[in-house]
Formats: C-alpha cells, structure tokens, sequence
C-alpha cells in the first residue's frame, strides 16, 4: 500500500508518466495479492423524481476493482445514478449490493466541485475524509501520506483559496483517498479543468487506482476520457444502459492512438445517433 | 460590510512606519484647526472650548475620580447589555437557522417585533423600570438583539449546502457538521452583525443615558449642561467617539483573527 509513496506524484505539466505506471503496476502486484475493490451488482435500478423518470431499469455487474466509465448526453442520469451507488439518494425501485456489505468510508464520491472547507487548512480537509476514524492517533500521517500520494506534500498548511483549480482538485481527490475506500465514484471530476491539467490529473487516476485497487466508476462528458482511463464504458440512454463497451487495450494507453480514436468514434457515433433520435420526438 | 472595507487594495505601495500614522493625519490636523480658530477667538468659547481646556477639563475630572467611575459605568452597561441581548439573539438566530420548526414558530414575530424602533419603547420602559438600570439594560439588549440575530440567521441559512452535503457524506455527526461546517460558514455575517450592533448598542446607551440616568457618560454630559460646562460636554461626546472607535477595533481584530482564511483578509 505504502509503497505508492515512492513514486513521483503527477505534475501540473503532461508529461508522459509511462515508466511510472509501469513501474506502478509491477509494485502492485508485488506486493498486493488480491484487488482491494468491492464489486457492484444493480438489478432493476428505477429512480423517478415525481412524474419524471430517470432511471427506467439499470440491470448491471462490476467487478472488484474494474475501472468503469459512464457517458451520455446531459441529463440522462449519469449524477442520479452515482448518488444512488454512493447511496445519497433512495432509489424509486430495484437495488444495490456491494460483494460485501461496505463500511461507511469504503464508498467516496468526488464531485465536479471540490466542495473544500475554505476555513480549513489543506491538511485537515483531506482528515475530513477519515470520517468516524478522524480522532484516531494516526490521522494526521495519514492525511500527509493521502496529500503526498498527489503530490501535494508541500501544500498541506496553505488555505484552499491560495491553490489553483486542479490543485484543489488533486486536495479532494487526497480526501477521498485518505479512507482507503474500496469503491470511489466520480462525477465529472475533471470537468472544470483545463486540458492540459485534464490530462495529468487523469494519469494521476489513473495511477491511484491502480496502486489503491478500488473499485472506480466515472462520469464523464469526455468519451477520450473515458477510452483513455476505463476498462469498461457503458453508455446511457432513455433511462437504460444502451451500450456496454469494453476497452481491452494494454495500458499504459498512448493517447491519440489509432485503437482508442476507433472506440471513441464508435462511442460517439452512437451517442450522435441518439440524440437524433429523440430530437425528432 | 466589513469584508468590502478590507478588500486588498492594487499598487498601493508600502511604507511601514509611515502606513500607520495616516490614519492620524486627518483627526491632528483637525484638533490643530480647532485650538487655532478659539485661541484667535473666531469661535467664541462659549460656543465651542478649545481642545486644551476640554483636556484640562478630562484632567480635572479625572483628578477627582468622576470620571473614570462615569466612564465604567457607561462601558459595563454597555457590555452587560451587549452581552444579554446578542446572546439571546445569537441563540434564537443559530435555533431559527437550524430548524425549521423554531423559525416557524419565532420568525413571524420576530420580524414584526424588528419594525418597532426600540428607542420609541423608552418612555414604555421608564415606566416599567424607572431609571434604574435595567432600563438601560432593556434598551441596550433590545437594540443590540436584532442586528446580531438576523445576521446570525442569514449567516447559517446561506452556508454552501454542497459543503454540508460533504460533511455528511464523510459522516459528521451533527455536532461536528456545525463545528467545522456551519459556524465557520456563517461566521462573516455574524460579523457583520456583530459590528452593526456594537454601533447601535453605543447610540442606544448614549439616548438612554441623556434621558434617564444617574451616572454615566451621559448623566455626566447632561449635568454639565446644567451647570453650563461646555467643557464637560465636549469632552464627553470625544469620550463616547473614542469608545465606539475602540469596540469597532475590538470587533475588527476579532475578525482578521478568526476569519483569517478568507482570502479578504490575507495579508499578501
Ligand atoms: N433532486 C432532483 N429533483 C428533481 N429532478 C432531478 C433531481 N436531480 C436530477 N433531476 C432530474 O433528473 C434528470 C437527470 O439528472 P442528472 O443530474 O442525473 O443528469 P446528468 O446525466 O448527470 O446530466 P449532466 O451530464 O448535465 O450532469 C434531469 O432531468 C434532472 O432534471
Ligand atoms: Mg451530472
């Protein structure tokens, strides 16, 4: 686990951090057997908010520790659906069942916004994320160690307001981490970023899932993003999984390669055809 | 208010020593202006003494004790008033805040309370408490409690529900949620509030102290008027200026203190 710490954290310039995650990945699976990631199973999701229905029957299985990433046209869900998994809100019908019944902090979400306490030096909103084990003795290392792992190690006694966007980014994500969880939901983390930050912050991503072995489910408006970063896109469409894509490319994943490009205009011709669809009712 | 006075300002540039005498220039050169206009006799005294004779005036009272017991009986009526009416307007704001059942219950009547000018009560509370001081402290408390709850209120009510939302997910129990999310939160405006109230609760005491007193700055002034001390008086409303400049700096310190955070009050 703690090994994650001798990797250089990502940087706000992007680079290509191949020999990290390679090197990443051999230490993983050195030194930890068996994926950290609780698997997922949703049968028969339904959630209607008064005459509107949302989510018309999501039927879906994710295993431990599969990178997941969820597309689809603004307002089909993709917010409604994470809130459920992270069980913020109650679902009209159907259900959610974790391999194995979850404990309060081993299920995060991170939000577009990064929702940090301004009054509360870097340091202790990444303790936040500790939850009920805040007061325990070791917090605070391990709150250093969560900022470190983003390369934030340096920033832990700044305000929130001096960082830059993605730094405030990064500081959540050290949040969500901080608890170890075993499945971490993002909406549209990246979302308010500018590409070049975009891209760093999804190598980081990419490289805490790989060391942590969560459970990770992303929404995003990016289909590159989610080719790049997923082991799985699913698309969503009337309130139901329309297309189950899986990515099976070697990672580290070059982008702009000729593979990815494919899948991705693949995925967005679906969604484009979509759109036309509905546009004529 | 407050967070608008100390917005940083652009390309000023910084002379230590001298930034902090500035402030000073204005009131000396007034007090210079003052002591030039009597000693040339264009102001006749009787209208307006000088500033030296109104210092010999503060020296003689406080030679003889008067004044420092007028002055401390102002301040704690002052302060004992402050104290008990934003507490209680402190405690009704964070309960009308927190649940909506108490705002149900209180808002409305509070509101309708707020429109009375509590100074329009004073004849009310002369005849309810005499000029005892609980007169005073009625009028202090009253006027000090609206400015403190509803700022307390708004403060509370406009906290970022994304941040309580957070709070919760990474499981604050309510006493930790209002701790570490809604009272910083709401901690600017009940600053606001709190410097709105200091202004009221000094006018409130100066009315009440005038009218129906037997110490105190006011009594102090109003009996000097008796006597045609002009000194007296003058001295008493600087005395008064001076106190409310010194609670304004109180309130203000207390603020860069606990608002340090906030991106108004970092010092770059
Ligand atoms: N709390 C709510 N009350 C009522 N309607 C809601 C609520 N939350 C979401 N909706 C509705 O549900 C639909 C789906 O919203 P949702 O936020 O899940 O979309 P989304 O796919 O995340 O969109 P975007 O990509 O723009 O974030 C929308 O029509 C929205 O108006
Ligand atoms: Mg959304």
């Amino acid at each position: 686990m703690h090994e994650a710490l001798r990797f250089q954290p990502v940087d706000a310039e992007p680079v290509d951090r191949a020999d990290v995650v390679a090197k990443s990945r051999h230490l993983r699976r050195v030194t930890e057997g068996a994926a950290r990631g609780l698997s997922l199973t949703i049968r028969g999701l339904r959630k209607a908010f008064g005459d509107n229905e949302v989510l018309r029957g999501i039927d879906l299985h994710i295993p431990a520790g599969q990178f997941v990433a969820i597309v689809g046209r603004s307002g089909c869900g993709k917010s409604t659906l994470l809130r459920l998994i992270a069980g913020l809100d109650a679902p009209t019908a159907g259900g959610i069942a974790f391999g194995e019944q979850p404990r309060a902090q081993d299920v995060r979400v991170m939000f577009q916004e990064p929702r940090l306490l301004p009054w509360a030096r870097v340091l202790s909103n990444v303790e936040v994320g500790l939850g009920r084990e805040r007061s325990s003795a070791d917090a605070q290392a391990r709150a250093e160690r969560a900022l470190v792992e983003v390369g934030l190690g340096d920033k832990r006694g700044e305000w929130p307001s001096v960082l830059s966007g993605g730094q405030k980014q990064r500081v959540a994500l050290a949040r969500a981490l901080v608890s170890q969880p075993r499945v971490l939901a993002f909406d549209e983390p990246l979302g308010a970023l500018d590409a070049l930050t975009r891209i760093s912050m999804q190598q980081l991503l990419e490289r805490v899932w790989r060391d942590q072995g969560f459970t990770a489910i992303l929404v995003t408006h990016d289909v590159a993003e989610a080719v790049a970063l997923a082991d799985r896109v699913l698309v969503i469409e009337d309130g139901r999984i329309a297309e189950d894509v899986t990515i099976d490319l070697p990672r580290p994943r070059r982008r702009g390669s000729a593979e990815l490009a494919a899948l991705e205009g693949e995925i967005l011709k679906h969604l484009l055809e979509g759109s036309e669809d509905t546009s004529g009712l | 208010m407050s967070l608008i006075d100390s917005l940083p300002r652009v390309g000023a540039p910084k002379l230590p020593k001298v930034d902090g005498l500035i402030p000073w220039i204005v009131p000396l050169a007034i007090v210079l202006v003052w002591q030039l206009a009597c000693v040339t006799g264009f102001v006749p005294s009787r209208v307006l003494p000088a500033p030296t004779d109104v210092a010999l005036a503060g020296w003689k009272l406080l030679l003889s004790g008067e004044l420092v017991r007028n002055i401390w009986v102002s301040f704690w009526r002052a302060s004992i008033g402050f104290v008990i009416g934003g507490g209680i307007g402190f405690a009704f704001g964070l309960a009308n805040g927190l649940s909506q059942l108490s705002a149900k219950l209180t808002d409305t009547t509070l509101q309708m309370v707020r429109n009375i000018p509590h100074l329009a009560l004073i004849p009310l509370v002369i005849l309810w408490f005499g000029i005892d001081e609980s007169a005073k402290l009625f009028l202090v408390a009253l006027g000090v409690f609206f400015p403190i709850y509803l700022n307390t209120l708004h403060g509370i009510r406009t906290v970022d529900p994304q941040l309580i939302e957070m709070g919760r997910i990474y499981g604050m129990t309510d006493g930790e949620l209002f701790r570490r999310v809604i009272f910083p939160g709401a901690l600017p405006s009940i600053f606001v509030g709190l410097r709105f109230a200091l202004g009221i609760m000094w006018l409130t005491l100066i009315v009440a102290e005038t009218i129906a007193a037997s110490s105190g700055l006011g009594y102090m002034a109003m009996q000097a008027r008796e006597f045609m001390l002009i000194d007296v008086v003058v001295l008493s409303i600087l005395i008064y200026a001076l106190l409310g400049k010194l609670a304004d700096s109180a309130s203000r310190a207390l603020e860069r203190l606990t608002l340090s955070w906030h991106p108004a009050f970092q010092k770059k």
